[in-house]
């Protein structure tokens, strides 16, 4: 393989272009990014830097002098994806890029409420932060709609702001399918600690106001008012640029435990990805940062091999989050009916850690303010109970 | 010279972070090797101490980046900077900390009380 191009340019991508170049690939290599940004972190965007801890510069991926002999297309979306005697991508301003592999790494997109006012706002890039923030200042009420992290550590710094905030969830608990319905509502102890008004089971209607916002209308009939409204509902996968290339997609780009998709010459790694997890049996797109930062690895190789690479084995999906000051730590895959049991702490000081267990086997660790234990647990999962 | 602690206090295969400015972890390796780092990782505010330790080297418990606890290298990203190292002496049973000298590499949003 003499060329390989990266579409996607943030941790995916970049840690894709590292390890082609780790792996020994001297070819022609070419980074695509949609953002006109040199790859940089998103976890802090919700957390120190809309705190206004940390600036631009400081959310930069790439180390002071690192090169690796890419051309860059940035501020450039890719468009489509043909195959012929090689691969080519097309891209937004009209031209292409031809490579014998590709990686696909385009992300995903927040999903919006698509209202149009002003006010409303979601987190996902530099300038999604940067706005929400100039709107933090000054405002006096905030509505979150999703209870989920970046929802939740939103609210955490728009709290220390001084804003009143509530959050509003569809679900019975925050975290209900991620953590499981008791770890939801533990986590969810936080936000009332903290003054944070938290509204579940409560599905929004609708948002008023006249060119910007000024409230949530709830489909039970109540209306919140708002000055800013953040919605934190989710992302969808950035895969419509591949329609009619062949690749095969799902939720997100179907591919097998090495990151091969249904197309030869072409992997895909990052949150639009869906790997095929043999503990699960099942397709699942991660959004982790961590699977964007370490498959790419496996990826490459499988590119470079041809897909004749033996994948290691997949490391469980690892989260963090910061909120109110405590670290919030979950790894593995929990599913309704899994035994879930507190092995230090206790639920009402809020620092504690969970086991989750499945037919013997250790399957998940939730960790709040418990970094140390949180480690060697995460580093048991999936061993048989009593392993060690 | 900093005193840390009982060197009977520090079993082989633990840490233990000293409250300086900034703190300090350190290591006792399974191999029977003392080791001082900074505590605090260069990416982002975590414990190095609390993070895993294998051989001579610590992963953050934050994020998977790998300290050399020799040399302070990182192996891989997300932390781009090398933690500071450290003298270690032990006098009469007792783990000492040499401070160096270098500044440190703190990641951002975290400064020295002094600094």
């Amino acid at each position: 393989m003499d060329s390989v191009a990266v579409v996607g340019a943030s941790l995916a991508g970049l840690s894709a272009a590292r390890a082609l170049r780790a792996q020994g690939f001297g070819g022609r290599l070419t980074i695509v990014g949609a953002e006109p940004h040199r790859p940089y972190d998103r976890p802090p965007l919700s957390k120190e830097f809309l705190a206004g801890q940390m600036t631009t510069a400081d959310l930069a991926l790439e180390g002071e002098g690192e090169d690796l002999d890419a051309e860059w297309r940035l501020g450039v979306a890719a468009t489509g994806l043909e195959q012929g005697r090689s691969l080519r991508i097309a891209l937004a301003d009209g031209s292409a890029v031809e490579a014998g592999g590709v990686v696909i790494a385009t992300g995903a997109v927040a999903r919006t409420l698509g209202d149009g006012l002003a006010g409303v706002h979601t987190l996902r890039t530099i300038e999604d932060a940067a706005a929400l923030r100039a709107d933090l200042d000054g405002a006096r009420r905030l509505v979150v709609i999703g209870a989920g992290f970046i929802g939740a550590e939103v609210a955490c710094v728009a709290r220390a702001l001084g804003l009143d905030v509530t959050i509003v969830e569809a679900a019975p608990a925050p975290f209900a399918r991620a953590l499981g319905p008791e770890m939801g509502t533990a986590l969810s102890g936080l936000h009332e600690d903290h003054g944070v008004r938290l509204i579940c089971g409560a599905a929004v209607r609708g948002l008023t106001g006249e060119g910007r916002v000024d409230g949530v209308l709830l489909e039970d009939g109540r209306r919140l008012d708002a000055d800013v409204v953040l919605a934190g509902i989710g992302a969808r996968p950035v895969v419509d640029w591949l329609d009619g290339s062949g690749v095969l997609v799902g939720d997100g780009v179907v591919c097998d435990t090495g990151g091969a998709t249904s197309v030869p010459g072409v992997v895909a790694v990052g949150d639009c990805a869906a790997w095929f997890d043999p503990a699960l049996g099942a397709h699942l797109r991660v959004e982790h940062w961590t699977g964007a930062a370490r498959r790419p690895a496996t990826a490459v190789q499988t590119l470079l091999s041809g897909g004749a690479a033996v994948p290691d084995t997949l490391a469980p999906p690892y989260l963090w989050s910061d909120q109110y000051g405590l670290r919030v730590q979950f790894a593995g895959h929990t599913l309704p009916g899994d035994e879930v049991s507190v092995e230090e702490g206790d639920l009402a000081s809020r620092r504690f850690l969970a086991v989750y267990r499945r037919e013997g086997r250790t399957v998940a660790v939730l960790g709040v303010e418990q970094p140390r234990s949180f480690t060697r647990w995460r580093r048991r999962l999936n061993e048989p109970a009593g392993a060690r | 010279m900093i005193p840390a602690c009982p060197l009977a206090a520090l079993p082989r295969g633990e840490a233990l972070r000293i409250e300086t400015d900034p703190p300090i972890a350190v290591f006792h390796t399974e191999d029977g090797e003392l080791y001082a780092v900074d505590d605090t990782c260069t990416h982002q505010d975590a414990s190095l101490a609390d993070g895993w330790l294998e051989g001579c080297e610590v992963e953050c418990p934050l994020h998977a980046s790998r300290f050399d606890l020799r040399t302070g290298r990182v192996d891989a990203p997300p932390a781009k900077l090398p933690v500071r190292t450290h003298q270690v002496v032990v006098q009469d049973e007792t783990v000492y900390v040499v401070p160096s000298d270098l500044p440190p590499n703190l990641p951002p949003g975290v400064r020295t009380t002094s600094a």
